[in-house]
C-alpha cells in the first residue's frame, strides 16, 4: 500500500504540472505505427496502471461488480440476474464497442447501452452520465476485456457514422483553430509545454486521470481538448461524442484493451 | 444614435468586429501597427509568457530561462527578432493562415473563419490590438543565436 502510493504521489506530482497544459488540439496521415497513451506516461504511471492492488481505477471495478450484483428498478433484476458471469458474458464486450444499435439507427456507446439495459430490462433510472455509477459498471465491463485485441468497427452500417467521426476528428474549432489531428496525428510525441502529446487510441477507458483525480470518460477527455482550443464542447451524450469515438475505436483495431488504464 | 444602439442590440457580435482595427496586408507582412502607436516590449514579454494570454510557449521554446515546460512544436523564437521584420512578424501574429493555410498557429487577431468557438470566446480576438503590438516590440528585440 506505501508502495502504491508513493506510486500515486509521485505521478500525481508529474501528472498535476501535466494537467496545467490542456491538450491543443489537420489532418494529413493517421499515425502509421499505433502507440498507446502508455507509451507515454511515466514509468511510475505504468506501474500504477499495471499493478491492481495500485491502480486506483480497480475501485470503480470494485464498485461496479457489487452493481453488477445489485437488484435494481421495479423487475428486481440484476445484471447478473440475465447476464450471469460477467467473466464470461462480458468477454470482449467492451473491445467492440460503440456498436451499431438497431433500435435507435445509430451507433451506441457502452455507458448508454447499460442505461438503455437499466430502462428497458430492470425498469429502473438511468445513471446519469459521467456518475460514479455508470463509470463502475463500465469499468467492471471494460475490464472483462482487458488484454483483449479492440474489434469495434466490423459492423458495415457503421460507416457514415465513423465517416463522420473522421470528419469531426480533422475539423478545426475554437478560438485557437485546432482539430483533434494536428496535435494527435501531425505532431504527436512532441511537447505542448510540459505534456507529452500522445497518440489518440482510446484504449483505456474509462480510466483514472491524476488530473482529474478521479475515473472518468472519453467523453470528459474529448472535452477536455476542446475547452483547451477554445471550442464550445457538444453536451455529455452527444452523438458527436460517440461518432468520434466510434472512429478512434475503428482506427484502433487490433490494439489491446487497457482498462482501467491510468494517465497523467 | 438610438438606430446605432439597435444595430448593437441585433448583431452583438459585430460589435468587436467592429473594435477590431482595420489593417493592410503587404506582401508578406503588415506594415503599419494596429494601433498606430509602437508596443511595450516589457508588457509584451509578460503576454509571450502567459500560459492563459499569449499561450506562445505552449508549442515555442525561447531564451525565457525562468519558465519551465516550454513546448516544442513550432520553432524556437531565440533570434526571431533578427529573422523577420516588425511587420512580418504582425501578420504571423495577426493571421498566419495568410501565410501558410495549414499552419497550426492560432490566429490572433481576427474572428474570421473560426468554427465552434466557446461561448466565453466568441466575437473577441485571442489578443487585443495593443497585446499584438507589446508582442511585436518584445519579439522585435530577440536578436540572439538560438
Amino acid at each position: 500500500m506505501r508502495r502504491a502510493l508513493t506510486g500515486v504521489v509521485l505521478a500525481a506530482g508529474f501528472g498535476g504540472a501535466l494537467g496545467l497544459c490542456i491538450s491543443l488540439a489537420l489532418a494529413q496521415s493517421p499515425p502509421s505505427e499505433h502507440k498507446s497513451g502508455f507509451e507515454f506516461i511515466s514509468p511510475e504511471s505504468q506501474a500504477t496502471q499495471q499493478d491492481d492492488f495500485s491502480n486506483p481505477g480497480m475501485l470503480w471495478v470494485a464498485e461496479g461488480e457489487a452493481l453488477w450484483s445489485a437488484q435494481a428498478g421495479a423487475s428486481g433484476r440484476s445484471c447478473a440476474g440475465c447476464h450471469g458471469d460477467a467473466a464470461v458474458s462480458m468477454k470482449g464486450v467492451a473491445a467492440r464497442y460503440p456498436v451499431y444499435f438497431a433500435e435507435s439507427g445509430q451507433p451506441i456507446d457502452l455507458q448508454s447501452r447499460i442505461n438503455v439495459c437499466r430502462k428497458v430490462n430492470q425498469k429502473a433510472a438511468p445513471f446519469p452520465l459521467e456518475s460514479r455509477e455508470l463509470l463502475a459498471l463500465s469499468a467492471f465491463i471494460g475490464k472483462q476485456s482487458r488484454g483483449m485485441p479492440i474489434t469495434t468497427g466490423e459492423d458495415k452500417r457503421l460507416e457514415p457514422f465513423r465517416a463522420r467521426g473522421q470528419e469531426l476528428y480533422e475539423q478545426r474549432q475554437g478560438q485557437l483553430n485546432f482539430s483533434c489531428a494536428n496535435c494527435h496525428d501531425d505532431n504527436w510525441g512532441k511537447r505542448l509545454a510540459s505534456s507529452v502529446i500522445p497518440q489518440s487510441h482510446p484504449t483505456g477507458y474509462p480510466l483514472y486521470r491524476l488530473e482529474w483525480q478521479s475515473m472518468g470518460s472519453l467523453q470528459r477527455r474529448l472535452r477536455n481538448c476542446m475547452v483547451g482550443v477554445r471550442a464550445e464542447p457538444y453536451p455529455y451524450g452527444s452523438q458527436e461524442y460517440v461518432e468520434l469515438e466510434l472512429f478512434l475505436m475503428t482506427r484502433a483495431k487490433g490494439m489491446p484493451l487497457e482498462t482501467p488504464a491510468v494517465r497523467p | 444614435m438610438a438606430a446605432a444602439l439597435t444595430l448593437l442590440a441585433i448583431i452583438p457580435g459585430q460589435v468587436w468586429a467592429q473594435a477590431l482595427r482595420p489593417y493592410e496586408i503587404v506582401g508578406d507582412a503588415i506594415p503599419q501597427s494596429l494601433t498606430g502607436a509602437r508596443g511595450d516590449p516589457t508588457r509584451g514579454r509578460a503576454i509571450v509568457v502567459d500560459r492563459q494570454k499569449g499561450l506562445c510557449l505552449l508549442c515555442h521554446t525561447g531564451p525565457f530561462p525562468e519558465q519551465r515546460f516550454q513546448g516544442n512544436l513550432a520553432p524556437d523564437l531565440a533570434g526571431v527578432g533578427t529573422r523577420w521584420s516588425d511587420g512580418q512578424l504582425r501578420l504571423k501574429i495577426v493571421d498566419s493562415r495568410r501565410l501558410n493555410p495549414a499552419t497550426i498557429m492560432p490566429p490572433y487577431y481576427t474572428l474570421d473563419g473560426l468554427a465552434r468557438v466557446g461561448r466565453n470566446w466568441q466575437d473577441k480576438p485571442v489578443l487585443s490590438a495593443e497585446q499584438v503590438e507589446d508582442v511585436v516590440a518584445f519579439l522585435t528585440t530577440l536578436t540572439e543565436t538560438p
